[in-house]
């Protein structure tokens, strides 16, 4: 009905939240400054989180829209107010908003955990990748 | 069978990146993650379609499957429109922008 919703919902703020991290991130660049090596090591193997924040909204802005598209097909979105067949009925209104607070929840849970599996693999490599750099130069 | 035709979509997509160095340029990683976003979030819907169904989940009606193969077609095409609106406007290549520049 409105499962998509959800997640979409946690697009919109990731891509806040993205966004926000990103300028931090600009800021905190030291332009011109000589790196010592430690530091050139680790600057050259880490991925910005920015970088890791943009898979996530990717992951949900891509099924969101997908999902929606789907909505669109199955009659579910409407092109006139309030845009969502079921929010005309009061009885389909509560059946939507159950399932918002279940499948949609649960969609958004799931994405952002496979997410998370991925940002825990990515800076497992990244330390890996340190840590040899590092045993090579010594 | 829109979660089995997200799902070869997103395998197929996610090769192309591992593969090609040329393909990780343009953009297909967001190709790929658009795949995979849409394919868990009809997990989780399958998941609870068949907690509703139960075994009848597995035997749908060949009417449905159809609407469903075509749905399921329907959303990659989609993706790759995006996906090319996404390659069009990033150009990493220049191309966009050496073709308006020959125009004028």
């Amino acid at each position: 009905m409105a499962c998509f919703a959800v997640p979409a919902a946690e697009a919109i703020v990731a891509t806040i939240v993205r966004k926000t991290v990103e300028n931090k991130e600009k800021k905190f660049a030291a332009p011109s400054t000589a790196l010592t090596a430690d530091a050139a090591v680790q600057h050259t193997e880490k991925i910005p989180f920015s970088r890791k924040l943009r898979w996530l909204t990717n992951l949900l802005w891509g099924g969101s829209v997908l999902l929606a598209f789907e909505h669109i097909w199955h009659g579910e979105i409407v092109a006139w107010f309030p845009f969502l067949s079921a929010a005309s009925d009061s009885e389909d209104f509560a059946a939507m908003l159950h399932e918002m607070a279940t499948v949609g929840v649960a969609m958004a849970l799931l994405v952002t955990a496979v997410w998370g599996v991925m940002v825990a693999v990515s800076n497992l490599l990244e330390k890996r990748a340190v840590v040899s750099t590092q045993e090579e130069q010594a | 069978m829109t979660l089995l035709i997200a799902v070869f979509a997103a395998a197929v997509s996610t090769a192309v990146w591992y593969r090609s160095a040329s393909a990780r340029r343009h953009s297909v990683g967001t190709l790929c993650l658009m795949y995979w976003g849409a394919s868990l979030m009809w997990l989780v819907d399958a998941v609870f379609e068949y907690a509703e169904l139960r075994e009848a989940y597995f035997t749908p009606a060949a009417a449905d499957m159809l609407n469903d193969a075509f749905l399921g077609l329907s959303v990659v095409a989609l993706g790759l429109v995006i996906w090319l609106g996404i390659l069009l406007v990033r150009d990493p290549d220049s191309v966009v922008r050496k073709a308006l520049h020959r125009g004028n």
